[in-house]
């Protein structure tokens, strides 16, 4: 299971997936969940901003931004 | 520049909330602003939470006069009740009865987004869960239906266990309706019920609530019903025990900490189940009331962030953007500004010949209308900057502008969320500063207000624009780029690059830390209420008017005060003996008594016909002009503010200014732009304009010689002191504002040493590496 999940960042543009695995610090980790994004939660890869940093992406319906360093440690199936 | 609002409310009595009041609380982005403008009519108080720094704006419930009053308080946006910024903190505070001056609410009112239902619904269930009459407003049905969600409100009324009504808050569709529920409520008086939990949690973990729930109820016994509630938060909250640990007794503190260890011991989380359960029960209760039509694919905000957002455009027009505002600025602006330059010269010749010669002319006419009318000529560009900024921040577009420049943001240590506050502060940082209180890391907040002043705010641009005008030839470069425009431009960019720098450095020193998470939500793009950014500019033009019409004109007739006395009979009879002495070599039969009357008829016959007046009679007016040149310098260097001015001189010196301007930067340690309207002071008391009447300030400044006979205003001292406004931090309000902000002394003070240090040393190495390299 863990071995098919890959950095959220891997995603192509407009690609989705499922979160499987959140590995940011665990202070960081309750903000993001309550933002909606949980293990089983889908979410979609919408584009990178034109510096190549933050990324934006789509879920539960709704457009969020992170970090690239902190995406990355968001894993999807 | 001016302080905002919430400064001026900052007086506003605590524990006053003595009428029936509704909490209106949700998440930020629902159109909570909307429906609360709707419900009191954009009428907000704004004043101070007792000891919080947080702006606490409250209106009153419009109705027809003889309904008894219901007091409307506006919650920051809020996502969770486990706060992360200061903003959110004090939400928090306020559901949980936490603060002296806020009593429990009789109502609480929670919007909620429709088309972003389930982040919206994690919070309005934890606002129930609290137990108070709570009132769901769905806002926003209008977007849902377009995004393709039905949902229906009855259904979700018997999920959540509260009533709900749909709104369209921009439209005022609901609201009659909502005014209707409200009062009712207010009537009915706070009646807390048993609260209901949308958490189904592990037996184990429902056990450990009951525990620090019975512990909570017996220190806080009026709390008692959102005591299971708390004690969720208490449990898996981690910062909320540490930051509040002289809220909560040791036996909670203990109970808490036993219970945490228990649950990890059986191998539960404490710190995501609960957020897990939430979210699952609130997916359910999503999906049960909500009928989806097809995707409708991109909608508009997605379309238009296709381009704005987008690898090449979205830099393009951001840059764009940011040049629109400030071409506009200087150039739109200009218009209305010469319009009230004129008018202001026609009412001082007309005062001026109204009242004779004497004290209370020179009062009025150098002082007060010159005076203060030199910083009033600046409205129209602080409107359009307060325009620029309420759009972009309306619109939508500052979430997206901040997702542009984090990047940029990152290299000094910040995130793009500090970009908003420096971008505000660019209209005043006072804003600007209170605008940082979203950001969630205190060492970030506090980088972020050390340097917002940095930002070239409004009130310098009356300093530059004189300048630049007075000392920097317009020349073209390439058919486009002016040479004014460019220095303009120039100083702006020194600003940010200042504000960047000196950002760098602190996160690097004083303020080292981890650095913060990013998590901002892009909220779709919305169509600003033409309404409320009217109201928004009305109320700002008031505030500068009420300041140009209070402190400034304070500070003016004090400097005029300063600048005029004391008076010297030793000058006047040195000046009066001189004069005589040159009369009377040209002019037959002059005595002491005489000598004006001639004067005047030779002045006369100078001026109407040139050609016939003799050489030596022409040599005289020019001889006495200069004389009375020399004996209002004298005057003025006799008077308070010239030996102020003369006291500090040798500290200028090095940045190329005299004591003339030495008065200016003392007089603009209160407010930057009293620099405009000193200057206008000191060089009509200066004598200069005693015969074209009132010549502009800017011809004025160009006309001043040092004693050797060069010119005072070169480019090169225009822009030495251009770069001491831009460093230096000469504004009493935004040091009140930052004292409130820090909650301490220190933060003010570091702040306007290290700037006045800056503004100093860069104009000294602007000054004399200017000379070094042969300018001028």
């Amino acid at each position: 299971m863990a071995a098919e999940s890959k950095p959220l960042t891997d995603l192509p543009l407009g690609g989705a997936g499922v979160v499987a695995e959140i590995r940011v610090l665990p202070e960081h980790k309750p903000r993001l969940m309550e933002m909606g994004l949980l293990v089983g939660t889908p979410v979609e890869l919408v584009r990178f901003a034109p510096m190549g940093d933050p990324v934006e992406i789509k879920v539960r319906g709704y457009h969020l931004t992170l970090r690239r360093s902190d995406a990355s440690l968001v894993f999807v199936k | 520049m001016s302080p905002s609002a919430p400064t001026h409310g900052a007086g506003a009595k605590s524990g006053r909330v003595a009428l029936p009041y509704v909490a209106l609380t949700g998440n930020p982005n629902c159109g909570k602003t909307t429906v609360f403008n709707a419900l009191t009519g954009m009428r907000a108080r704004v004043g101070n939470y007792a000891g919080v720094t947080v702006e606490r704006k409250e209106g009153r419930l419009l109705g027809k006069s003889g309904e008894s009053p219901v007091v409307i308080l506006d919650l920051p946006g809020t996502y969770s009740l486990s706060p992360q910024s200061l903003d959110e903190q004090v939400s928090r505070d306020v559901m949980f009865h936490r603060l002296k001056d806020v009593p429990a609410p009789q109502l609480v009112v929670v919007v909620v987004d429709a088309s972003n239902l389930q982040r919206n619904l994690y919070y309005a269930t934890q606002v129930i869960e609290l137990g108070y009459p709570t009132l769901v407003v769905l806002n926003m049905m209008d977007v849902a239906v377009e995004n393709g969600h039905e949902i229906d409100p009855e259904q979700l009324s018997s999920a959540l266990g509260a009533p709900v009504l749909p709104v369209v808050a921009s439209k005022g569709q609901g609201i009659p309706e909502l005014k209707r529920r409200i009062r009712d409520a207010a009537k009915a008086g706070t009646r807390r019920t048993i609260p209901r939990t949308f958490c189904e949690l592990p037996e184990a973990f429902g056990r450990e609530i009951e525990t620090v729930s019975a512990a909570l109820q017996k220190q806080f016994p009026q709390r008692h019903t959102s005591a299971d509630a708390e004690a969720l938060l208490v449990l898996t909250d981690e910062k909320l025990l540490a930051k509040n640990a002289d809220h909560y007794s040791d036996t909670i503190v203990r109970a808490v900490t036993d219970a945490r260890k228990r649950l990890e011991a059986a191998g539960a989380d404490w710190r995501s189940v609960a957020i897990e359960a939430r979210y699952a029960r609130v997916a359910a209760i999503q999906q049960a009331v909500t009928t989806e039509a097809p995707p409708p694919g991109e909608n508009f905000s997605d379309r238009v962030d296709r381009i704005v957002t987008h690898k090449w455009w979205g830099s393009l027009i951001f840059v764009g953007i940011m040049f629109l505002m400030f071409e506009s600025i200087f150039w739109l602006a200009g218009y209305p500004m010469h319009a009230i330059e004129w008018a202001q010269g026609k009412l001082g010749n007309w005062v001026g010949g109204m009242i004779p010669p004497g004290d209370l002319h020179s009062l009025l006419v150098d002082g007060v209308i010159k005076g203060a009318g030199a910083v009033v000529i600046f409205l129209p560009q602080i409107i359009l900057l307060f325009l620029f900024i309420a759009l972009l921040e309306d619109t939508g577009y500052m979430s997206r502008a901040a997702f542009l420049m984090d990047r940029v943001m990152s290299r000094v240590g910040l995130h793009g969320k500090s970009f908003i506050p420096m971008l505000s502060s660019f209209a005043c940082a006072i804003p600007g500063i209170m605008a940082t209180r979203t950001i969630e890391s205190p060492k970030d907040r506090l980088a972020t207000i050390l340097v917002a002043p940095l930002m070239s705010c409004s009130a310098r641009l009356p300093v530059y624009t004189l300048l630049i005008g007075a000392c920097i030839p317009g020349m073209n470069f390439l058919g486009i780029f002016n040479l004014r425009g460019l220095t303009m431009l120039a100083m702006y960019l020194l600003g940010i690059v200042g504000a960047m720098g000196m950002a760098w450095v602190f996160k690097r020193s004083i303020l080292k830390g981890e650095p913060p998470m990013l998590i901002m939500e892009l909220a779709p793009y919305k169509r600003p209420l033409v309404s409320v950014v009217l109201r928004h500019m009305w109320d700002r033009s008031r505030m500068f008017l009420k300041r140009a019409g209070t402190v400034i004109l304070g500070i003016n007739i004090i400097l005029w005060f300063l600048a005029t006395y004391p008076k010297s009979t030793e000058i006047n009879t040195k000046f009066e003996t001189q004069r005589l002495a040159a009369a009377q070599s040209v002019l037959p039969d002059v005595s002491a008594i005489n000598l004006g009357q001639k004067l005047d008829a030779l002045r006369t016959k100078f001026t109407a016909d040139q050609a016939v007046t003799n050489v030596a009679e022409a040599a005289l007016v020019e001889t006495l002009s200069g004389l009375d040149h020399a004996k209002a310098g004298e005057l003025l260097r006799y008077s308070f503010a010239g030996r102020m001015g003369l006291a500090i001189e040798p500290l200028i010196k090095p940045l190329g200014y005299d004591w003339k301007i030495g008065i200016g930067i003392i007089g603009s340690f209160a407010a930057r732009e009293v620099f405009v309207s000193t200057m206008s002071t000191v060089y009509n008391l200066g004598g200069d304009d005693s015969e074209e009447g009132m010549s502009t300030l800017e011809d004025t400044l160009k006309s001043q010689t040092r004693p050797d006979g060069t010119v005072v205003y070169t480019p090169l001292l225009a822009v030495s002191l251009m770069v001491f406004y831009v460093f230096a931090l000469q504004c009493v309000s935004t040091v009140a504002v930052v004292r409130r902000e820090t909650n301490s002394w220190k933060w003010p003070l570091f702040q306007w040493a290290y700037m006045l240090v800056l503004a100093w040393g860069l104009a000294f190495i602007t000054y004399q590496g200017g000379r070094l390299l042969g300018w001028q």
